[in-house]
């Protein structure tokens, strides 16, 4: 369908320190047991898109991530793993693959994705509009656990996160305007003559940009090569694209320029032709525009088209890294540090395993939970709903796990409560701990009677016995 | 015009358009000798509800065929009407004209595609069958045409009626279609098998055919001739298209009431399909499915799709999502997609081009009318292009055959379409006079384009828009025009009458001119163009000859096309009034939204195309004749 996907699938991102370091990039942080990277991935393979690039940040995590891969699709997929340098924005990083870019249009799709709308919707919205930019949007996750009965009361007055500020033209089909980042909490501004054009417009705070972007190759390229200083897709180019739809300045829109210089005749037939098909056709704004109010306007004026598409309620989306901007409700109040500091937000895990399960693969036992065979329980142990136990796990006596993920080939002794938490691999949970709202990375090592709340426990950490932590990062030494 | 017109006062009861219920028996003959109405024809009624063919005129054909043959009472006035029926159709058919269709370059493919649409109307009982065997032996005098103007009826006609000219001896596919009809006579639906030389699109013609001479068939009769008739049609239908179904597009028209049929369809369909409920009786046949689904289904499979190209995916999408309407816009978006596949079309090793490209071809096609149905405009396109393609000379290389074969599309969308509308447009404005007022109907682009041109050659007229729910097209034609300094009324349909009043002029376009001079069009056109007819208003049709069909369509049911349910359910711009929400849940609530209608051709005054302008003199106005009065 003459489509290139690029992923762009980050680095050892500092957000995500501890979680994240140079053995594990981004892009292999398990989530329910399953690197982030493999949800995109699967995603497009179930879409038929065999011919990825995958752009890493760093060549030691370039390394990594290419070995994973090869392992796992290695007879399905042809990918091909491209490094960048360690803090590039991602524009930079796709200046940087760009002259891997041949086919007529681009998806472009993050890294830390998991979601299961059909990447071909977007690319056929795209297709279907001759868009410049499609960008895919997604209902902004309503954040925290709904079983948090405790600050209910509190929760009603929190606003649901808001990433993006989003306008949209009255079929929705349109993007008019967005903004991003630190500029959202800022005035909104919109073009008068982008307003004057539409007529009308929807401004949306509910929605969320969610990196999935098809882009005209050209128009890609082109902006890429003349705004050098263009360092985010997220920040930088898409909202230049939509700022500028109206008032284009691409080259690529001039295709109908092109046929200037022919004798006038068949300039004519020209002219006639695409008023046979535009006349008839419902026309969007873009051709009022483009012709002007009354269709007298001498040279049609440049535009190109921002496309928008909204993936349906049902459809699951979240990003990994999507903390930036609020917490857990469950750890608000507790601790400025958790606030402010990214952590991996637990709902998006849990509800990975709770509500998008085809998505992981995995099939329910009657519990609600998924328990490998190979793991091996301790009587009067029980293991609630939205649980995850990976492999050769093993579980003492009288333990309790509550909307946790254990990963694989992890030993966790007696008397021992997981609540809200992710255990990673091979991960050593001494007798009589409590672990509540916390990250172990793999390779930790709790001693007996540790008690964690709300901390993120660093790769091969030890955690000594009888010692209390809340709301701590613990990490070996030479990562702080 | 006017003064011949209004000698002949047409009684509006006797034409029932589109959707009636049967009611009682006509109490009029037409001109004609209609003496042999069928008999018992209330008791006709099959379950579909189709009225019987009463009405002499133009419905004869029909109770002809329903009663020439198989009862062996041929009553002379069968042939009289029959040839009272024919002769011009035949004159016409014989006279070298018909190859003229094509201008110049054309002339090849236009007589193939005569030689074809002819080969569809054997055994479709189409007035004008006659024509291509008559093209074919152009000595046949007028009389020998109307003897083959259709095969298992000619076969009849030459048993019955010694007295009819039994001229030279038939030919073999003759003979053969005569052995059929006997057999198929004989009551022995069993067996029975169609012509050979039926083709595929024939075949689609013949069930449609089958159907509807079916229903006024006369179910207490004894060995139903019709229904065997049909049947053997049905049957031959069958077996061919399970035969040629790789080899012909478009594929027989499907009935949609047919469960098995529409199952295998739906088996093979991209597109998915999920039947409409709630659907209305009388239009079973016709395909409606449930439109929420469909857009983003095929959109989320837009990776998956491999064969298909992604131009003809991408017009796929805007047909199912209502971006490219109107036939002329529809049917070049087809054709530049075609091309572009032809374009990127690499032979596969071992095959043959044409072959492997004709199935490619079928395929891209069948897609598209997954996702639309195609209109008969497009049909014809498809045809020229599939001649085209099995007319490739094989000496030529591939790419030699891909750039004639582009080149070929482009004079296609040039001569026929563009071409063809600025001729049009020529001859139109010659019928504007100063201080007219025009009402044209919908948004047709070659009124728009003739109103244009008028306005820009300073001539003083009104242009009044008559719109209807639920696509208001005409909105968007207004804010063109009226961009351009027109004065334009607008009006919605509901106050044509009051309107009439003030119109010198109806222009009027349409989505295809078929063989008997019915237009059929947007849904509507039939109404405004009654309308003028009673306030003797002049009605222009414009159409481009390359939308002519074959087709002798009598109403607006055997054929239409089913738009989506819902949008006649909403009230534009009023989110409150939401009654009909939910009305598929109902059961006993249908909603019918008809796209397309038929206009017979006594309320038309004039057809004005690319090869001139046609009166519709009596009460037909036939194709040949438009081409003969043609200019070019």
């Amino acid at each position: 369908m003459d489509f290139q996907v690029v992923v762009l699938a980050g680095g050892t991102s500092k957000e995500l320190v501890p979680l994240v370091s140079k053995e594990v990039p981004k892009a292999l942080l398990p989530v329910a047991n399953r690197p982030v990277l493999s949800y995109v991935v699967e995603l497009l393979e179930q879409s038929n898109l065999k011919d990825i690039i995958v752009v890493v940040e760093g060549e030691e995590a370039a390394l990594l991530v290419g070995g994973w891969i090869s392992g796992a699709y290695v007879d399905r997929l042809h990918v091909e793993v491209a490094a960048v340098p360690e803090d590039v924005g991602t524009a930079d990083a796709l200046r940087a693959i760009a002259h891997h870019l041949t086919a007529n249009d681009i998806l472009v799709v993050s890294g830390d994705l998991i979601c299961d709308i059909p990447p071909g919707a977007v690319a056929a919205a795209h297709r279907r509009h001759d868009a410049a930019v499609t960008a895919m949007l997604c209902s902004a996750p309503v954040s925290g656990q709904p079983d948090s009965g405790s600050s209910g009361a509190k929760d009603k007055a929190r606003k649901p996160g808001r990433f993006n500020t989003i306008g949209l033209d009255s079929t929705k089909q349109f993007l008019l305007h967005i903004t991003a980042g630190t500029e959202v909490e800022k005035d909104i501004r919109v073009q008068k003559s982008i307003l004057c054009a539409a007529g009308q417009m929807e401004i949306r705070a509910d929605l969320m940009d969610a990196h999935l972007y098809a882009f005209n190759r050209a128009v890609l390229q082109e902006v890429l090569d003349q705004k050098q200083t263009f360092q985010s897709i997220k920040l930088d180019v898409l909202p230049y694209l939509v700022r500028t739809q109206l008032s284009s300045e691409l080259l690529f829109s001039g295709v109908r320029a092109e046929d200037h210089g022919n004798d006038t005749t068949t300039q004519n037939d020209k002219v006639m032709l695409s008023q046979l098909l535009s006349n008839t056709s419902m026309p969007s704004f873009y051709e009022f525009y483009a012709s002007g109010s009354n269709g007298s306007t001498p040279l049609p004026r440049k535009t190109h088209k921002c496309c928008a598409y909204i993936a349906s309620k049902g459809k699951y989306c979240a990003r990994v890294n999507s903390i930036q901007s609020f917490c857990d409700i469950n750890r608000d109040g507790h601790d400025p540090l958790a606030r402010t500091h990214p952590f991996i937000e637990m709902s998006s895990i849990c509800q990975v395993i709770g509500d998008a399960s085809y998505l992981s693969g995995y099939s329910f036992s009657t519990h609600n939970n998924i328990i490998h065979p190979s793991a091996a329980l301790g009587s009067k142990t029980t293991v609630g709903p939205q649980c995850m136990l990976g492999e050769g796990s093993q579980m003492g006596d009288k333990c309790s796990v509550k909307r946790s993920v254990i990963g694989r080939h992890c030993r966790i002794g007696s008397n021992v409560k997981v609540v809200n938490s992710v255990v990673m691999n091979h991960v050593t949970v001494g007798d009589g701990c409590s672990i509540q709202g916390s990250v172990l990375c793999s390779n930790v090592q709790l001693q007996d009677r540790v008690v964690l709340k709300d901390c993120q426990v660093g790769a091969g950490f030890v955690v000594t016995t009888g010692s209390e932590y809340k709301g701590d990062i613990l990490a070996r030494k030479e990562k702080q | 015009m006017d003064s011949r017109r209004t000698s002949r006062v047409i009684d509006p009861k006797i034409r029932k358009v589109g959707f009636f219920t049967p009611g009682p028996p006509p109490d009029r003959t037409q001109s004609g000798p209609a003496s042999s109405s069928p008999p018992a024809s209330n008791n006709s009624l099959s379950p579909v509800m189709i009225p019987p063919p009463r009405h002499a005129s133009d419905n004869l054909s029909r109770a002809v065929a329903a009663q020439l043959g198989p009862r062996r009472l041929p009553p002379a006035a069968d042939h009289v009407t029959v040839g009272s029926y024919n002769p011009p159709d035949s004159v016409l058919g014989s006279s070298p004209v018909s190859t003229r269709i094509g201008d110049g370059e054309f002339s090849e493919d236009s007589a193939n595609w005569i030689r074809r649409t002819g080969s569809g109307k054997l055994g479709s009982s189409l007035p004008s069958g006659g024509f291509d065997l008559s093209a074919a032996k152009a000595d046949l005098t007028a009389q020998k045409g109307l003897a083959v103007s259709r095969d298992e009826k000619d076969g009849e006609v030459q048993l019955q009626s010694s007295s009819k000219p039994v001229k030279e001896k038939p030919t073999k596919a003759e003979r053969r279609a005569l052995q059929e009809a006997q057999r198929a006579a004989k009551g022995s639906n069993a067996e029975g098998t169609k012509p050979v030389a039926v083709s595929g699109e024939a075949t689609s013609l013949h069930e449609q055919m089958g159907k509807t001479v079916k229903h006024p068939m006369p179910k207490k009769e004894g060995p139903p001739v019709t229904s065997s008739v049909a049947a053997s049609e049905k049957k031959g239908g069958d077996r061919l298209t399970e035969k040629d179904r790789k080899k012909d597009v478009p594929p027989p028209r499907m009935q949609f009431d047919d469960k098995s049929r529409v199952e295998k369809a739906k088996r093979r369909a991209i597109v998915k399909q999920t039947e409409a409920r709630n659907r209305v009786e009388l239009f079973r046949h016709l395909p409606q499915y449930e439109r929420g689904n469909q857009l983003p289904d095929l959109e989320s499979k837009f990776f998956q799709l491999d064969p298909m190209h992604p131009a003809v995916y991408k017009v796929g999408l805007r047909y199912i999502a209502g971006d490219i309407v109107g036939g002329n816009a529809r049917c070049i978006s087809m054709l530049q997609a075609f091309q572009e596949a032809i374009k990127d079309y690499t032979t596969p090793p071992e095959k043959a081009l044409a072959r492997d490209l004709t199935a490619k071809i079928n395929a891209f096609v069948s897609f598209l009318i997954e996702c639309r149905p195609l209109s008969i405009s497009m049909g014809n396109a498809i045809r020229f292009l599939k001649a085209r393609i099995a007319k490739l000379s094989l000496s030529l290389s591939e790419s030699e055959a891909k750039a004639s074969l582009c080149s070929d599309i482009d004079r296609f969308i040039n001569e026929k379409i563009i071409l063809a509308d600025k001729v049009i447009v020529g001859h139109a404005v010659t019928k504007i006079r100063e201080g007219d007022v025009l009402l044209t109907y919908g948004a047709s682009a070659l009124v728009e384009m003739i109103l244009l041109h008028a306005h820009d050659n300073g001539k003083k007229f009104r242009a009044v828009v008559v719109d209807s729910r639920p696509k208001l097209e005409g909105q968007a034609l207004l804010r063109r025009l009226v961009g351009k300094g027109l004065t334009c009324t607008y009006t919605h349909i509901n106050a044509v009458s009051y309107i009439m009043h003030e119109v010198t002029r109806v222009l009027l376009g349409a989505a295809s001119v078929l063989s008997n001079g019915t237009v059929y069009s947007r849904v509507g056109t039939a109404c405004v163009a009654m309308v003028a007819h009673a306030f003797r208003v002049p009605v222009l049709v414009c159409c481009e000859a390359y939308k002519f069909h074959e087709r002798v369509q009598l109403d607006s049911i055997c054929s239409n096309e089913l738009g989506d349910p819902d949008a006649i359910s909403k009230v534009p711009g009023r989110m409150d009034v939401n009654f009909l929400d939910n009305w598929a849940n109902k059961e006993n609530l249908q909603l019918l939204n008809l796209v397309y209608d038929v206009t017979p051709s006594d309320y038309i005054s004039m057809i004005i195309t690319d090869y001139g302008m046609v009166e519709t003199f009596g009460n037909e106005f036939n194709f040949n004749a438009g081409i003969k009065n043609g200019s070019h």
